[in-house]
């Protein structure tokens, strides 16, 4: 019975590929990072260490803290209204609701949907003659112009945060309905003995009872928040005016575009870096509250 | 206990969402199905940019797309069904493999193994694609399927779902086996992987979503028509001026139904893979 030996051939395949595509790559980040490689390797000019330079250069033009920034307040508009919208999607489909079922599968949509096609749907909403101007001018009774909002410096990143929710919030929904699904009815029934009203229930019952998965859903959707890259690539390319340019496409244009990337690199480990602080601080949150209870 | 305003009222808040939610994807069929381009520019502007009427309805933006030379849809359509399918079924196997290991055998390093899969979840992918291209450009990858395939077989998320499920699985199971003289790898394949057909359902799912709407490594390395997959070909049909609306809704649509059609047939599989994933963070 040689345990050891079947083990690590059943291993070897997916030990393999994750040291080779997923640690090796990301030492070669870190080691980067602290040298001026370029993607286009120039034979004349080898590449040297240049110690810190790189992680300094990205803060002297203030590209960095300016995606940073933009990153942040897309994280900050869109976890909570992301998960504002899942968390009462999953109350409605959790209560008596006919059809239950039918208004689960047609919430869940979205996210099947490929976020290419989700920013060209969402473009011709956006087009200066497009619904939303007419919504608008019809509200306003024709007062208001019509407005450009992709390419205004204030509204650009609002509308990408409104078409990332459409997209998202059917991944909050499912993980608050099982959130909802674990919070005992007989706490339900104790408030109703007792006369709450509907909101009392909500604050004192449904809320606290869905601590955990408030942790779960506010990290991920954080990280997820971090990640964005794909809208704004199409519908804004950064733009206007920087607003909306982020974290991962700052590594992209660095990186690739530029070819730098000793620079892309060193954006690349701060971006995990980041990554990392929140997933520990998920952990830590989590585990506190195991600790209480 | 609902009182009967208050069901009325769920009605309607139900109803509202789901207008919300729909109404992009009906522009989008909408739009597809008009012949007449100037007729979806005035329609954007109102209500009917949802609505098609079935008696005006025509396929000649399909037409348009599917003849299309220089962006061959059907092809890139194939490029992306290439990619993952090989991802995910040489993923399902290499990735089960290792789970199975690490939950139900006892051998030196275990411990330690678990962890090092449980840590590697956390590096996002963006944080690592810039070396990976460099190594790609090294063994002369770039501009393949290849690399759009290889890199991403064994993925650590994955790893840890099977490694979850087979963790709960009675070990006597095993047991019962291996003393009637079968090998670990029969009991892997025979008695663990019929067991865990949901797993595989969760993690094809995941794994197929992710790769079929692939955005940013695909634009480092597929800078060839040969080997571009369809949703970067989208984005770059979109951003060639000046956009063709019906086309690109056309297009758009083919794109989706392939993802539809599956959610709607295994639409349990699709929620229970969101709670999978929920447990990534």
């Amino acid at each position: 019975m040689n345990n050891n030996r079947t083990a690590w051939t059943m291993l070897l395949p997916a030990i393999g590929m994750v040291t080779l595509f997923i640690v090796v790559p990301f030492l070669m980040s870190v080691y980067f990072s602290f040298t001026d490689q370029r993607l286009l390797v120039n034979p004349n000019v080898p590449t040297e260490f240049i110690g810190g330079r790189n992680y300094l250069r990205l803060f002297e033009d203030g590209a960095f803290q300016n995606a940073f920034f933009r990153t942040a307040t897309f994280a900050i508009l869109v976890v909570p209204l992301q998960s504002a919208m899942g968390l009462a999607a999953a109350m409605l489909i959790n209560s008596k609701l006919p059809m239950r079922n039918a208004f689960r599968t047609i919430y869940f949509l979205p996210t099947v949907i490929s976020m290419v096609v989700v920013a060209v749907i969402w473009s011709s909403l956006y087009q200066t003659e497009g619904f939303f101007n007419s919504a608008v001018g019809a509200l306003s009774f024709g007062t208001v112009p019509p407005i450009d909002w992709l390419n205004n410096e204030y509204l650009a990143m609002p509308s990408l945060v409104l078409l990332s929710c459409w997209q998202g919030f059917p991944f909050q929904m499912i993980i608050y309905l099982a959130g909802l699904q674990g919070i005992n009815k007989e706490t339900y029934e104790a408030a109703q003995c007792e006369g709450a009203t509907r909101w009392q229930e909500f604050v004192h019952v449904t809320m606290p009872g869905l601590r955990n998965t408030h942790i779960l859903v506010g990290m991920t959707t954080t990280i997820f928040a971090m990640k964005l890259f794909t809208q704004v690539q199409l519908l804004t390319q950064g733009g206007p005016r920087d607003v909306t340019d982020t974290m991962v496409r700052l590594i992209y244009m660095t990186g690739f575009k530029r070819g730098e990337v000793g620079k892309g690199a060193a954006a690349s480990v701060i971006f995990f870096i980041l990554v990392l602080v929140i997933s520990y601080i998920q952990r830590k949150l989590v585990k506190e509250d195991r600790a209480i209870s | 206990m609902n009182t009967p305003r208050e069901s009325l009222l769920l009605k309607i808040i139900a109803i509202t969402v789901a207008v919300f939610v729909l109404a992009p994807l009906f522009l989008m069929f909408a739009t597809a199905f008009k012949g007449d381009e100037q007729q979806i520019l005035r329609d954007f502007g109102n209500a009917n940019a949802f609505w098609v009427s079935p008696w005006n309805m025509s396929l000649e933006n399909f037409r348009d797309v599917l003849s299309n030379e220089t962006f061959p849809i059907l092809k890139y359509m194939r490029n992306s069904a290439i990619i993952v399918v090989c991802i995910v079924v040489i993923g399902i196997f290499v990735n089960s493999l290792a789970a199975f290991a690490l939950a139900r055998m006892k051998f030196t390093g275990r411990n330690w193994l678990v962890l090092f899969i449980i840590t590697l979840i956390i590096v996002p992918s963006e944080s690592v694609a810039i070396p990976l291209l460099l190594m790609m450009t090294k063994v002369g990858w770039v501009d393949t399927l290849r690399a759009q395939i290889v890199p991403f077989i064994a993925h650590p998320f994955s790893i840890f779902l099977f490694y979850q499920f087979f963790s709960v699985i009675p070990k006597d199971l095993d047991e019962a086996a291996y003393v009637d003289g079968a090998s670990r790898w029969r009991i892997y394949w025979s008695v663990i992987m019929p067991l865990s057909l949901p797993t595989v359902a969760t993690v094809a799912i995941l794994q197929s979503l992710e790769y079929w709407n692939a955005y940013l490594w695909p634009t480092m390395v597929a800078r060839s028509s040969e080997v571009r997959p369809v949703s970067l070909a989208l984005a770059q049909f979109f951003g060639t001026p000046p956009p063709v609306w019906g086309d690109v809704m056309a297009f758009s649509v083919l794109m989706s139904l392939p993802i539809l059609v599956i959610y709607l047939a295994f639409q349990r599989f699709f929620i229970q893979s969101a709670i999978g994933s929920g447990i990534k963070g």
